[in-house]
């Protein structure tokens, strides 16, 4: 037995001993669902602060929700963006169009087209609603769930699906795992796989931009979980410090693959509060109203362009589905939670928004479903044309060496002549490529 | 050719006596001239010019846009360089002491080196890693230590330890017009003067240093080339930064024809000159200031056995500090010193 510590011998009489809390979600596999806790304001209700205001006026927000859908589908209060009816439909093109090809992509890897996907399915106006709000050249530096940014600002699905299949055609040449998209040209940064690594990035460019007196921003994109590492705080310090212009959207779809919000502290107290110890801007909005999120993403995009610096935006949403192919979220959530979420569902709401206006009509949608359907087959097989993950349709093999460094190092020759020596003996009728 | 004979050959311009401070200084601010992408940030560089005076003077000279102040954060110094360097910027980040630098390695192991490769050159990070590294200034194991090993264990970045001051600001010129990260460790004991390894005696100043002899305006030294210190055939020493200086000492103390090869550049290495060294002498003693195990002495000594094994005429040494924290009252324990090194010349001397 180990030495006690020597102490100030002060005594403990009868105190209890101390207790280890650790989180437990409220239900697990099975479990009726109740969401009677969770706070969700009425809709218009919250104060929209002047986009130049002290961050503190924003503070209250933080701990609030903006919602601007109500009961009814209709667009109510301050936060109402006042978007035209064509800007709706393209809208809710895009997000029907994402949520498509997130459905086409999972067959593709469940047939084996592909090793891995991870769908956006429930989310998918944190990221359209997002990109709508911003400029095309505001550069975006996504986590892993954005693929709406991408479709939003007009990438090509074939590309898309190229970098999924690593085939011959995937513009980052087979190295990245599926959906780990960078489209430089589409100012969307590198999507690393180490989660919150991209947010003192998305400070730095915005701290170059501002440096350079350009006119573009930088936006972030984090899960609620990542908000735990240490690069999330280095993110928001610099952002203060320097007043960047960026905006840091994080994205509580309250899972970390099966660890519920409250590993990152969702128990305490918002993820939209960590502003307030910054001294930045931060809001909290309802991430299943698109419009709520376009009005939140254009406000702090206005503040951040005009130099008043950072906005922290908590999306308050639900992942739907499972985390990514690789996970079975039966196996540690109650399937009741989808069904009961009390935000609804994005697609479905903005829908009914159009319809509630005049705007839009059930048939039309459907005729949209099928539209977007044979878009994103029609990008696959073509896309399939340079091959599948694993079908020999990859890059030429000495691409595996390059730009490891800008020129080919010594070593690096090396060791490339001796991978294509390997695969000579393997297969002596090898072609070279 | 693959070394560079004479440190003062490169450049015809007039020369001025700097310490490595001044070299250093003298690099960044002519970087900093030169192109108005380059961006020096880190704790204390700018208004008090660093604690060890590096970028003494630049940000009055090129104002707060281009020389500032950071948080105390490595993590977010380097993280903020990647998304400046993607933005088109090339930061010089400095971290204030080697010892640091942890906090920033996802960063630059999972970032900044990876960056070009993940988004097939779509992205790049092209960012110069400045950090004091090293003991020898009673610095305890916080102030002292030579990680050199963990950077040149990575794919994609280079690492890069100038020995004289003509070397410091010609490497640091070619690291920051690099367009791939570069790991750019200053040894700290030898900024302000050379160190012969004997600490008990009166310290020197650059001053009576040909390595001081440092020319005017604008030069660079090709980074993966290393430098003939001197030429010899009785054995070959592999070694960087202060070691350079010590082991040139020791060897003219015991009288010992050795060549001296500085590597000035770890990633990537100048094979050929190691080569062609150990090929004509036969014996190789590898020198570094860093723990033992894993040190990059040990991917040294496999090099030189992979590729010289038949030339060899005895086994190849390796003199390091121990495999301890580096320990505040008894850092010239660990040092590896002019007895450690005198034992390892010794049996080469006495082997084959």
């Amino acid at each position: 037995m180990a030495e006690r510590p020597a102490g100030t011998g002060k005594p403990r009489g009868n105190l209890p001993p101390l207790e280890l809390y650790v989180p437990e979600p409220r239900y697990r596999p099975g479990d009726p669902v109740d969401y009677s806790h969770l706070q969700i304001p009425e809709a218009g209700r919250q104060p929209r602060p002047d986009e130049a205001c002290e961050p503190g006026e924003t503070h209250p927000l933080c701990t609030d929700m903006i919602r601007v859908l109500d009961g009814e589908y209709r667009a109510v209060g301050p936060w109402d963006p006042r978007l035209d009816p064509e800007t709706l439909r393209r809208m809710l093109r895009v997000m029907a169009l994402t949520r498509a090809f997130d459905d086409r992509m999972y067959r593709a890897q469940r047939q084996g087209k592909t090793s891995f996907y991870m769908k956006c399915t429930g989310e998918e106006a944190t990221s359209v609603a997002s990109a709508f709000a911003l400029a095309d050249d505001d550069m975006v530096f996504p986590s892993y769930r954005q693929q709406g940014i991408l479709i939003s600002r007009g990438y090509p699905l074939v590309e898309m699906v190229n970098q999924i299949y690593s085939n011959r055609a995937d513009k980052l040449k087979g190295r990245q795992l599926p959906i780990m998209y960078s489209a430089r040209d589409f100012s969307f940064f590198s999507i690393s796989g180490n989660l919150a690594t991209q947010l003192p990035q998305a400070a730095g460019w915005a701290m170059a931009s501002a440096s350079k007196g350009d006119t573009r921003i930088a936006a972030g994109w984090v899960g609620e979980g990542a908000s735990a590492e240490g690069d999330f705080h280095s993110a928001l310090t610099f952002a203060a410090v320097y007043n960047a212009p960026v905006i840091f959207n994080l994205v509580n779809n309250q899972y970390a693959i099966s660890s519920f919000s409250g590993f990152a502290g969702a128990e305490r107290t918002t993820f939209a509060a960590r502003a307030i110890g910054y001294g930045i801007a931060g809001l909290r909005v309802d991430g299943n109203d698109a419009l709520a999120v376009h009005a939140a993403v254009q406000w702090a995009a206005n503040r951040a362009r005009s130099n008043m610096g950072p906005t922290l935006i908590e999306h308050f949403t639900y992942r739907a589905e499972a985390h990514s192919t690789s996970d079975d979220p039966s196996a540690y959530r109650s399937a009741h939670e989808r069904e009961e979420w009390p935000l609804g569902d994005p697609v479905t709401r903005l829908k009914r928004h159009l319809i509630a206006l005049g705007e839009w009509s059930r048939e039309a949608h459907d005729e949209m479903d099928r539209e977007v359907a044979e878009e994103v087959k029609a990008a696959a097989k073509e896309a399939e044309k340079s091959g599948i993950l694993g079908h020999g349709l990859h890059h030429p093999f000495h691409t595996m060496f390059e730009d490891v460094f800008e020129e080919l190092p010594w070593h690096l020759e090396e060791q490339a002549e001796q991978a294509i020596r390997e695969r000579r003996i393997k297969w002596p009728d090898w072609d070279g490529r | 050719m693959s070394v560079e004979e004479s440190p003062v050959s490169l450049s015809d311009a007039p020369t001025r006596r700097l310490n490595m401070i001044e070299a250093i200084n003298d690099a960044l601010d002519i970087m900093l001239e030169r192109d108005p992408n380059v961006v020096i940030m880190g704790e204390d560089v700018g208004y008090f010019g660093g604690v060890f005076r590096c970028t003494a003077g630049l940000q009055e000279k090129y104002g707060k846009a281009r020389v500032f102040d950071t948080p105390i954060s490595e993590g977010g110094i380097i993280g903020v360089a990647v998304g400046m360097g993607a933005y088109g910027l090339r930061p010089v980040p400095e971290i204030q002491f080697a010892d640091y630098i942890y906090p920033g390695l996802d960063q630059l192991i999972s970032e900044a080196a990876r960056l070009r490769y993940r988004s097939a050159g779509e992205f790049v990070a092209p960012m110069t890693v400045r950090a004091p590294f090293g003991g020898g200034i009673f610095g305890g194991q916080t102030h002292s230590q030579s990680p050199e090993a963990l950077f040149t264990h990575v794919a994609g970045l280079k690492t890069v330890v100038p020995s004289t001051p003509h070397d410091a600001k010609g490497l640091l010129i070619a690291a920051i017009e690099d367009n791939d990260p570069v790991i750019f460790f200053e040894p700290k004991r030898i900024y302000n003067g050379p160190f012969d390894g004997y600490y008990d005696r009166p310290a020197k100043t650059w001053d009576h240093h040909p390595g001081s002899e440092v020319p005017e305006g604008y030069y660079s030294l090709p980074l993966g080339k290393a430098r003939l210190v001197r030429e010899g055939s009785a054995m070959t020493v592999l070694a960087y930064g202060t070691m350079i200086r010590v082991a040139e000492a020791v060897l003219a103390e015991k009288g010992v024809d050795a060549e001296v090869i500085d590597l000035r550049t770890l990633v990537p290495i100048d094979i050929e000159a190691v080569e062609k060294s150990v090929e004509k002498t036969g014996k190789c003693l590898v020198i570094h200031e860093a723990t033992r195990t894993s040190g990059f002495g040990a991917e040294l000594v496999a090099l030189v056995q992979e590729r010289c094994f038949y030339h060899l005429e005895a086994p190849i040494e390796r003199v390091t500090g121990f495999d301890t924290p580096y320990p505040h009252s008894l850092e010239w324990a660990y040092f590896p010193g002019p007895v450690r090194i005198g034992e390892a010349v010794d049996r080469l001397i006495a082997a084959g």
